[in-house]
C-alpha cells in the first residue's frame, strides 16, 4: 500500500475508506457521534473544536443532501467552509485534477472533503496533498462512501446494539455501489453475525463472496429473519446498459413492500441512503412506515461527520480545546 | 572493426550451443565460433569469462510513439533504451503516430530508424485502414515496403465479416497476422481484470471472456482462412488450452506473454496503482501461474515487452483515468531470467524465447549466432545484482511497476552489427 489513512501513533488522518480500519476506531467514531447528537438539539448548535480551521467540500459529483451535512457539520465544529463544486468536465484529466488541488491547498486548506465521480479519486487525493492536509472521501465512483457507510452503522448501533447478534440484508444495485462495498466492510469489522447480499447478478460484483458477504438472487429468501434491510438506490441509467429491464420489473422482484417486509423480523428496521425513487426500489408505505428509520440516518449524518472530522484534525484541536 | 569475445558461456538456442565458446567477428558478421580464423587479429577483445554471450534479443511488438498522444518518446530514444536493454531488433504495431498504413510511413519509420542507428527496427502494417476495422488496407503495397505482417494493433476489428476477409487476404499475401484479442463490447466498461480486486476497488471489470471469446472467434476463421497468426499478450488461464488445441491441430498459430503477465496479477494493483494498470489487464495468480506453466511448455513461445512509454501525466490521476501500459524495453532480459532463477524455466527456453523464438515468428534472419549471422549480441551479467530503476531508464517513459525488484542478470554489454553499441558503466 502506498499510502495509509492513519498517523504513525494510529489516529485517523483521511478517512478514504472502512477497509483496513480497526473495530475499536469505528467505535470511537460512533461514541463522539454520539457526544455531538446532543449538541444538535442544544439552543446554541456550536462547539468551538475546529475553529480557525478551514475546510473545502470539494465535489466533482452533485449532491445536496451529502454536501449540506457536511457543511454543517464543519459549522458546527466552528470551521471555516467553502463549497465548490468543479465541473468534471473540466478537470476529467489527472494533471488539471491535481493542479486545481494544488491551487486549492495554496489558500492554506486543513481537510478536503471529497466526492468524485471515479474510484479512488481520494486516494489519489490523499497522496498528493501536503502532509498537514486531511482528505475525508464524500465518495468515490464505485469504492467507497465511508461516512455514510458510519452514520449507517450508528444508526443500527442507536436501534439494535450488539452487532454479532444481528443479520442484516443489503438489496439492491451492489455492482454499482460505494455506499453498499462501504457498509459491507464496516458490518465486517464490527462483527455482524451476517451479511446478505440480494440481487439480480446483473447488479452484482465478481466473486461477491470474497466480500465476506452470503449472495442471495431470491428476495423472499434473503430476507427471512433479518434484523436490518438496507435497501439501495437504483439507478435509472442502469436500464440503458442492459443490466435491467425496466423499473417495474426492478420493483415486482427488489423492491421493498409491506409483504415482503413481514419475512424480516417483526422489529427489523429498514433503511436507505437516499435519495429514494419510490416505487423502485422500496415502497412508499414503507418507506414512511413504522420500521423506517431513514430520516434518522439523514440526522445522524451530521453528528457522525463531526466525528470524523474532529477525530481527522485531532490533536491540534484538542490541545486548543485545553488551553482555551 | 574485428572483434573477438572469448571465454563467454555461449547460448545460442537455435544452433543448440550450449557451452564456453569463443566468437570472432568481422564486418559485421560472424566469421569463427571456437578457434581464432587464421590471420585475425581482434582491434578489441571482450573477455566474457563471467558473462553469457547469446543473440541480441528481439522484440515482438515495442510501441515508440502512439497515435493520437500527446508524446515525448521517439524512435531514437526508445531504440536507443532498447539497446541498452540487450535489445538489437524490436517490432513496431501499427498504431503508431502516424498510422503505419501506407508505404510512405514504413518508409519514413525505416528513415528515422536509419538515421538513430541504434536498433533494427521492423514495422507491422496495418490490417484496415486507419486501423478503422472497415477496409482492407493495401496490405501487398506494405508487404513491398517491408511490413513483417499485419495487424489491427489495439483496436478489436468487431465486424466479423470485414475480419475473415482481411485475413484471407493477408493469407493470399503470405503475410501473418498478429492479434491482440478483445472483444470490444465486454472490454469497453472497464479497466482491470473483473474479479476479486475489482470488486473490492470498485473498478470496472474486464471479464477473462473477453480474450476467450475473442480467441475462439479467430481460431476459428483461421482455421477457415488459413492464415498465419500470432497472439500478442495472452494474460488468461483458459485461453491457453484453446490455442494449444489449434496448435495440435496443425493450425499455424503462436503466442507471446510478457513479463509483467508472468510475474504480476491483480493484487498488485494494490491500492490504485496506476503504473499496474495495462492491456490486456493483470489477472489472477492462477492466470499467472498457468501462463508460466504454457511458457515452459512450449505453447506460448515467445515473451516481449509490449513497451508503451507514457509521460508522467498519463499515469497521474484516478486509476481508470490513467493510460495502461508499462515501458518495458530495459526490464525484459531482467525480469524474463529472474522466471530462472525462479526455477519457472531453463536458461535455454529463457532465450530463446527473447531471441530465436521471435526471429521465427516475425520471419527474420535474426536470433541466431551461426557462422555468416549478423553479429547482434547481448551479453548477459549473470551476478550483476542489479535494482530495476525506472527513473534512470533512457526510455522516455518511467512508467514502468517494478521499482525496486532486484535481479540477478543485467545486459553487460549489446553488439550491434559487430560494434558495441551498449556497455554496462
Amino acid at each position: 500500500m502506498t499510502h495509509h489513512q492513519l498517523t504513525e501513533n494510529g489516529q485517523l488522518k483521511h478517512f478514504l475508506t472502512i477497509e483496513g480500519l480497526k473495530r475499536d476506531l469505528l467505535t470511537e467514531i460512533m461514541d463522539r457521534a454520539e457526544q455531538f447528537s446532543s449538541i444538535s438539539v442544544r439552543q446554541v448548535k456550536k462547539v468551538p473544536l475546529l475553529r480557525g480551521k478551514t475546510i473545502m467540500n470539494l465535489f466533482f459529483e452533485n449532491s445536496t443532501r451529502t454536501r449540506t451535512t457536511f457543511e454543517l457539520a464543519a459549522k458546527r465544529l466552528s470551521a471555516d467552509v467553502m463549497n465548490l463544486n468543479i465541473n468534471t468536465s473540466a478537470t476529467s484529466k489527472g494533471e488539471s485534477l491535481l493542479d486545481t488541488l494544488h491551487n486549492l491547498q495554496a489558500m492554506h486548506t486543513d481537510m478536503f472533503v471529497v466526492r468524485h465521480s471515479q474510484s479512488g479519486a481520494a486516494e489519489f487525493i490523499a497522496q498528493h496533498v501536503a502532509p498537514h492536509v486531511s482528505v475525508i472521501n464524500a465518495g468515490d465512483g464505485c469504492h467507497a462512501h465511508p461516512t455514510q457507510a458510519m452514520l449507517d452503522m450508528f444508526t443500527i448501533r442507536r436501534h439494535k446494539q450488539y452487532f454479532p447478534d444481528l443479520r442484516v440484508a443489503i438489496v439492491g444495485d451492489i455492482l454499482h455501489s460505494r455506499v453498499a462495498r462501504s457498509q459491507i466492510q464496516a458490518l465486517s469489522t464490527l462483527g455482524v453475525g451476517e451479511i446478505r447480499v440480494i440481487g439480480p447478478k446483473t447488479l452484482l460484483p465478481a466473486n461477491s463472496q470474497t466480500l465476506g458477504v452470503h449472495v442471495y438472487h431470491d428476495m423472499a429468501a434473503g430476507l427471512q429473519d433479518v434484523d436490518v434491510i438496507i435497501t439501495l438506490r437504483l439507478q435509472f441509467e442502469r436500464m440503458q446498459g442492459a443490466l435491467l429491464p425496466s423499473a417495474n420489473e426492478y420493483f415486482a422482484s427488489y423492491g421493498l413492500t409491506e409483504d415482503k417486509l413481514k419475512l424480516a423480523k417483526p422489529d427489523a428496521i429498514v433503511m436507505h441512503p437516499g435519495p429514494i425513487n419510490r416505487g423502485v426500489e422500496i415502497a412508499s408505505t414503507v418507506a414512511d412506515g413504522p420500521q423506517s428509520v431513514i430520516l434518522e440516518q439523514v440526522t445522524h449524518g451530521i453528528a457522525v461527520r463531526m466525528a470524523v472530522m474532529s477525530m481527522a484534525l485531532g490533536s491540534r484541536s484538542e490541545q486548543q480545546e485545553t488551553s482555551a | 572493426m574485428k572483434l573477438s569475445i572469448i571465454n563467454g558461456h555461449l547460448i545460442d538456442p537455435a544452433n543448440q550451443v550450449d557451452a564456453k565458446q569463443n566468437l570472432y567477428i568481422d564486418h559485421g558478421r560472424i566469421m569463427a565460433i571456437s578457434q581464432q580464423p587464421e590471420g585475425f587479429i581482434a582491434d578489441q577483445t571482450i573477455d566474457a569469462s563471467n558473462l553469457i554471450v547469446c543473440p541480441g534479443l528481439i522484440e515482438l511488438s515495442a510501441h515508440l510513439s502512439e497515435s493520437g498522444q500527446h508524446h515525448t518518446a521517439s524512435i531514437a530514444s526508445e531504440t536507443k533504451a532498447a539497446i541498452k536493454g540487450g535489445i538489437t531488433s524490436l517490432c513496431i504495431p501499427p498504431d503508431h503516430d502516424p498510422i503505419i498504413d501506407t508505404p510512405a510511413t514504413v518508409d519514413l519509420i525505416e528513415d528515422q530508424a536509419a538515421k538513430a542507428g541504434h536498433a533494427h527496427v521492423y514495422t507491422i502494417g496495418a490490417l484496415t485502414q486507419g486501423l478503422q476495422g472497415e477496409l482492407l488496407s493495401e496490405m501487398l503495397a506494405l508487404k513491398q515496403a517491408g511490413c513483417l505482417g499485419v495487424s489491427n494493433g489495439l483496436n478489436p476489428i468487431q465486424n466479423t465479416l470485414v475480419l475473415r476477409r482481411a485475413m484471407e487476404y493477408a493469407a493470399t499475401l503470405d503475410l501473418t497476422l498478429f492479434i491482440n484479442a478483445a472483444d470490444p463490447w465486454l472490454q469497453s466498461q472497464g479497466c482491470i481484470h473483473e474479479g476479486m480486486v475489482s470488486s473490492r476497488l470498485g473498478l470496472g471489470g474486464i471479464p477473462e471472456a473477453t480474450e476467450t471469446i475473442a480467441i475462439a472467434r479467430d481460431i476459428s476463421l483461421i482455421e477457415q482462412t488459413g492464415v498465419s497468426a500470432h497472439f500478442h499478450s495472452i494474460s488468461s488461464g483458459k485461453t491457453i488450452g484453446m490455442i494449444k488445441d489449434a496448435q495440435d491441430r496443425g493450425l499455424p498459430i503462436t503466442a507471446d506473454a510478457s513479463p509483467h503477465h508472468l510475474h504480476l496479477s491483480e493484487h498488485d494493483i494494490g491500492n490504485y496503482d496506476s503504473l499496474s494498470h495495462v492491456m490486456p489487464p493483470l489477472r489472477s495468480t492462477r492466470d499467472r501461474d498457468q501462463l508460466q506453466q504454457a511458457v515452459r511448455d512450449g505453447i506460448i513461445t515467445a515473451i516481449s515487452s509490449h513497451h508503451r512509454p507514457l509521460d508522467n501525466d498519463a499515469k497521474l490521476g484516478p486509476f481508470a483515468e490513467t493510460k495502461p501500459g508499462i515501458s518495458g524495453l530495459e526490464s525484459l532480459l531482467s525480469l524474463t531470467l529472474k522466471l530462472v532463477d525462479d526455477e519457472e524455466l531453463s536458461l535455454q527456453q529463457a532465450i530463446a524465447n527473447l531471441t530465436q523464438h521471435p526471429a521465427q515468428i516475425l520471419g527474420i534472419d535474426a536470433g541466431h549466432l551461426s557462422i555468416g549471422a549478423q553479429a547482434d549480441i547481448c551479453l548477459i551479467n549473470p551476478h550483476s545484482e542489479s535494482e530495476c530503476q525506472p527513473e534512470h531508464f533512457i526510455s522516455t517513459g518511467k512508467n514502468n511497476p517494478f521499482n525496486g525488484w532486484h535481479f540477478n542478470h543485467d545486459v553487460a554489454y549489446t553488439i550491434l552489427n559487430g560494434n558495441i553499441s551498449y556497455q554496462k558503466g
